[in-house]
């Protein structure tokens, strides 16, 4: 407001329509009504700030990087301090905020855990030997299709080349995928393939929204107890009850609501969302109104990877469609209630797909987590009732809606009920995403997925932030509580396979590398674990060994990471680490 | 109106409320810890609405500045009050039950039409309705004010003009609610609630009163003066027509803070005998006879202040006087020495317990209760009085407390005194700025980052018309006398308006132009508004050469 000091550094031209181009003349926080009448204030700033990732964007975009000029023009339309607004471009790992001295588009190269030992190294050098602009950053989500690229245009769209064919033949693309057993074949995956991803027609031709005719009929409370006796639990990762957040929100009355959709699915190893969401994104947009009206919530938001362009078009197009088919907006379906949708692109931001860092990065604020309580069911996204499920989770409650909680149970354990989306890459014959009934063994699923193709050395369940196990706990039953008893972790549905050709060292030291530098910082021992933990790794690479004191110091640094952070990046940042030891796949001096 | 003295409410309330009408004050310069609090309470959700001549640094966190032509601030407040009345979102209960004189004031104000207020006060009539309507709809809402209000010829109407508002919604005497003129100083409040005002004894007791006289009396030991005294600005045309000859001034500057200084400096300089007491050789010191060192209240010195909010505090000695400064009471004490009365004791503590026994509204005040509860807010009459946060709540009692009911004020639009013409075509306002304070005698001995000095500032299209650039150094003359300063453009205030500090008076004499109307019920002189013309300096020389008169 009125404390704020540019830099004398001004915004060219370009920036400005940049910035213009996204933010509407209301956008301003200023208004010079007249010469005497101004109009400003600290709630028209406060209900503006979530408009400066957008701003961000559009400047990174147009501009290629975000000068202090451009970062200024921002600061004075939405009133936010240039300090601050600085410590968000700087967060994110697609803002550039020094000149690049060049023009061309970026190519990101994933250096991480499939990538790596798909020698992603080798590929970035063949790319800067093209001529290509390179950057090695984390995980971009395409791990079946390893070492993966992204390229980051400058006035020009993002783009994943491997996206052609799917562009090009959206209706009949085949992504790799398969359902093990008998009972009712694919749920989450059933449209894939079949369904025209571009297309409310096609998806309404097989049975697309339905559910959500349903769901209106039945009236929310209704919904949520169904989910509630289905035993539906939440597939991003903590397998909380998706019922007990529904219900949570539903009793929350006289606030706004939300409902948020959390595809920044950024775990090493996961790209299960990406499939669901570039050919099927009518899926996605329905289980999320489902959400909403049963919640009642009138506000949607979809939280979605920066470096998923090809799913960010698609659920554009379905937003617009199901908005002028009446199936988003004023009165949903007819039934009187408002419901509407939001998409947001995070900008490269691994920390952002927990939930309260999403709703900072939604809000304008840098991607660090808050502390819990309170929670997002009363205070979340604008301090509102909020909740927030994977896009997994609400295509299981799409199903449930339509096929009742007993359909639901058909399949998988008692414990564990339903289907389950798993990723399988590294040394498997055909990596992809696969929908099992959950309760299927580790063995099994990997041969579903057509075996390893070496002998398998190690498997990392859950990603970065799950843990290594060997080929002996292959009768593991695939659930939440066979995992959990047997010391590791289903996570995000990671299977990760290595063989005996892998370099563990040298995997390890990338893992440690990936937490170091996706820590936010704001909690201290997360911040400097991650560092020493790296740190560890690296001298052990140099000295071929570990010390028995770094071993001790892995562990110590490992609980106060658990003890004292306060979210899930520094509770499991030392979990592929320690397994690793553990199994002896590093540190020993041979 | 209410026969108070005082802000009606709380720092604390000002943090809850709905709705603020921030009108002629710069609080986030002049007033920072209160905006403090007033930022708390915009952060809380308050929409503020700021009515001011200049887009101050405090406009910039409104909802919506409302930039009036200066001095009328009354065609303003009518409007308001006529669309409020007319929207029918008047208080009736309230107004039946606790005021008086209602049907006459709203005659009064049938004139000032929202086109009529815009037609005097250059602010949009769409933004006059929306304020009203925000006022009155509002569950908590508080009128704000500083000088921007009272240094004018009319001050004590422009006030009554905001009052009449609060007495239309209800909008005082109750939690959250209020009127509440802010105080430049940590003291200023204590100062009147002391009695230093020409009419009251301490706790605002009519000296013409017998009764409250008589208690005084026996106290004190003798007979006291029943009539009322006169007030600055009388005492210097009392100096003018030689019926004042001697002066004793504490802690004030007049040699600098009068408005028309020539005048002023010149009337200080021919008295028979000129005593000063300050803490600083200020320039008024420099005209003096005798100079009484004395001893800074906040930190060399043990007794109490009153902030805005009425609240008693003690304040202790952190450090030593320097040299030969002494507390004020031993100056004090040691003066009625040398006339041959002793005035008693010398102990802070002992005189307090002697103001709550004359004073009511201080009686429940002890030490010890200052001390354990953080101060206590004024009316606290006795021992077991929690103290009150906001004043008049009888205007909700049933039988409003046994007092007549508050009356409202007929008052009209009438611009300043000096208007502008052809020889002086701009209007001059003066203010303050954040690290300076009035004359400067207390913030001009220390460095500030972000002071920039005294500046003409003026919107650049008024420069573009006159031919100077940003930074010039100009002439400006008022009907009083000539200046020389720089300019600062501002695109932030209006055509035709310019405004100065008056910080730095060793460097520009700013209040050699401004004009001593003043207000014969308050006593405060017109700084707000004065007339003037601004010169390139070559041109003015030049001029003053063809008609052969020397510059200086």
């Amino acid at each position: 407001m009125a404390d704020l000091h540019l830099t004398i550094d001004n915004s060219t031209d370009a920036e400005r329509a940049a910035v213009d181009g996204v933010l509407s003349p209301d956008a301003r926080v200023v208004i010079h009504e007249s010469e005497r009448l101004v109009r400003g204030g600290m709630t028209r700033k406060n209900d503006r700030r979530h408009l400066l990732l957008p701003a961000l964007h559009a400047l990174q975009a147009d501009i290629g990087w975000i000068s202090a000029g451009g970062l200024n023009y921002i600061s004075d339309v939405l009133q936010v301090p240039p300090a601050e607004a600085y410590g968000v471009a700087t967060f994110y790992e697609l803002f550039r905020t020094e000149d690049p001295g060049h023009s061309d588009s970026t190519v990101h190269v994933c250096m991480d855990t499939s990538c790596h030992i798909a020698d992603a190294e080798a590929f970035a050098q063949a790319l800067e030997a093209d001529g290509q602009r390179v950057h090695r950053g984390p995980c971009l989500g395409q791990c079946e299709r390893a070492p993966a690229q992204f390229v980051q245009g400058r006035g020009a769209p993002d783009s994943v080349p491997a996206d052609a064919d799917n562009i090009a033949s959206p209706g009949a693309f085949q992504s790799i995928q398969r359902a093990a057993g008998d009972a009712g074949g694919l749920r989450l995956l059933a449209n894939i393939g079949v369904v025209d991803p571009t297309s409310l027609a096609s998806y309404r031709a097989h049975g697309g929204y339905a559910a959500l005719e349903k769901a209106l009929s039945m009236g929310g409370q209704a919904v949520i107890d169904e989910v509630r006796s289905a035993g539906l639990t939440g597939r991003g990762g903590a397998g909380f009850p998706t019922a007990i957040k529904w219900q949570g929100v539903a009793d929350e009355h006289g606030r706004p609501k939300h409902v948020i959709a959390n595809a920044d699915e950024s775990e090493p190893g996961t790209f299960k969302d990406r499939t669901l969401m570039e050919n099927d994104p009518f899926a996605l947009i329905e289980g999320l109104t489902i959400a909403g009206v049963s919640v009642g919530a009138e506000n949607g938001w979809i939280y979605i990877r920066g470096e998923y362009p090809l799913s960010t078009a698609r659920l554009t197009n379905a937003i617009e469609q199901a908005r002028t088919a009446g199936l988003l907006g004023d009165d949903v379906m007819g039934s009187g209630q408002r419901f509407d949708i939001e998409l947001r692109r995070g900008a490269g931001a691994y920390i952002c797909g927990e939930e309260t860092a999403l709703m900072e990065s939604i809000e304008g604020f840098r991607g660090e987590p808050r502390n819990k309580p309170p929670f997002p069911s009363t205070h979340g996204l604008f301090g509102e009732p909020t909740v927030v499920n994977n896009p997994e989770t609400l295509l299981n409650a799409t199903y449930i809606v339509l096929n009742s909680a007993a359909a639901y149970r058909f399949v998988g354990t008692e414990k564990s009920p339903g289907t389950r989306l798993f990723c399988l890459s590294g040394h498997v014959a055909n990596p992809g995403v696969y929908e099992v009934p959950q309760g299927t063994t580790l063995g099994e699923m990997i041969e579903i997925a057509g075996g390893s193709t070496g002998t398998t050395k190690a498997i990392l369940m859950g990603g970065a932030a799950g843990s290594f196990i060997d080929a002996g706990q292959l009768d593991m039953p695939l659930t939440g509580e066979d995992t959990r008893e047997r010391g590791t972790t289903l996570g995000s549905g990671v299977v990760t396979l290595f063989d005996d050709t892998v370099d563990f060292t040298s995997l390890l030291t990338r893992i440690t590398e990936f937490f170091k530098s996706e820590s936010c910082g704001q909690c201290v021992p997360c911040r400097v674990g991650t560092k020493r933990q790296h740190e560890v790794i690296v001298e052990m690479g140099i000295r071929g060994s570990l010390a028995a004191e770094r071993n001790t110091l892995i562990d110590d640094m490992a609980l106060a990471m658990a003890d004292a952070s306060i979210c899930g990046l520094g509770h499991t940042a030392a979990g592929a680490v320690q397994s690793a030891i553990r199994l002896g796949l590093i540190g020993s001096a041979s | 109106m209410f026969g108070a003295g005082g802000g009606t409410a709380s720092y604390k309330e000002i943090e809850e409320v709905d709705v603020v009408l921030l009108w002629g004050s710069n609080a986030r310069e002049a007033h920072p810890i209160f905006f403090h609090h007033l930022l708390k309470g915009l952060k809380n959700g308050a929409k503020m609405f700021a009515v001011d001549p200049r887009r101050t640094s405090s406009s910039k966190f409104a909802d919506a500045w409302l930039g009036l032509d200066v001095g009328t601030d009354i065609a303003l407040a009518n409007a308001v009050a006529r669309e409020i009345i007319h929207a029918g979102l008047v208080n009736e209960a309230f107004i039946a039950h606790s005021t008086d004189g209602y049907e006459t004031y709203k005659a009064s104000v049938q004139s000032y039409t929202l086109e009529y207020a815009e037609e005097i006060t250059g602010v949009p009539a769409t933004a006059i309705k929306e304020m009203a309507h925000a006022y009155a709809t509002a569950e908590k809402a508080q009128i704000l004010w500083t000088l921007g209000i009272t240094e004018h010829h009319n001050a004590v109407d422009n006030v009554l003009s905001l009052c009449n508002l609060a007495l239309l919604t209800g909008h005082v005497g109750k939690w959250g609610s209020g009127l509440v003129p802010l105080r430049g100083q940590n003291n200023v409040q204590g100062g009147g609630d002391m009695g230093a005002l020409p009419n009251k004894f301490p706790g605002f007791q009519d000296i013409t009163n017998a009764e409250h006289r008589e208690k005084f009396e026996a106290v004190y030991g003798a007979k006291l003066n029943p009539e009322d005294g006169i007030h600055l600005t009388l005492m210097f045309e009392a100096m003018g027509r030689g019926e004042l000859t001697a002066a004793f001034v504490l802690g004030e500057n007049p040699a600098d803070s009068e408005a028309d200084i020539d005048h002023a400096r010149k009337l200080l300089s021919g008295l028979d005998c000129l005593v000063v007491q300050d803490i600083f050789m200020t320039r008024t010191a420099e005209l003096a006879d005798v100079v009484f060192p004395a001893s800074v209240a906040w930190a060399e010195s043990d007794g109490t202040v009153t902030s805005s909010e009425r609240r008693v505090q003690r304040t202790r000695p952190a450090v030593t006087p320097p040299g030969e400064a002494r507390h004020d009471i031993d100056i004090m004490h040691e003066l009625g020495q040398r006339m041959g009365v002793d005035l008693g004791t010398t102990e802070p503590e002992a005189l307090w317990d002697e103001l709550r026994s004359l004073s009511p509204m201080h009686g429940g005040m002890s030490y010890e209760r200052l001390e354990a509860e953080g101060g206590l807010q004024w009316p606290c009459p006795d021992l077991d009085h929690p103290g009150s946060p906001f004043l008049h709540g009888w205007l909700w009692e049933d039988d409003l407390g046994g007092r007549a009911p508050s009356p409202f004020s007929v008052v009209d639009h009438d611009g300043p005194n000096e208007k502008l013409t052809d020889e002086f075509p701009l209007r001059l306002t003066t203010g303050r700025s954040l690290d300076s304070f009035n004359t400067g005698v207390q913030s001009n001995g220390f460095e500030s980052p972000i002071r920039y000095g005294e500046e003409l500032d003026i919107n650049p299209a008024d420069g573009v018309s006159l031919n100077i650039v940003d930074g010039e150094r100009v002439s400006v003359s008022s009907p009083r006398g000539t200046v020389e300063m720089n300019v600062r453009f501002q695109p932030d205030i209006p055509v035709g308006l310019t405004f100065t500090t008056y910080h730095f008076p060793a460097l520009v004499d700013i209040n050699k132009l401004t004009n001593d109307a003043w207000d014969k019920r308050s006593g405060t002189s017109e700084f707000k508004a004065a007339s003037i013309r601004v010169e390139k300096i070559s041109a003015s020389r030049h001029e003053q050469q063809r008609q052969g008169v020397p510059h200086g």
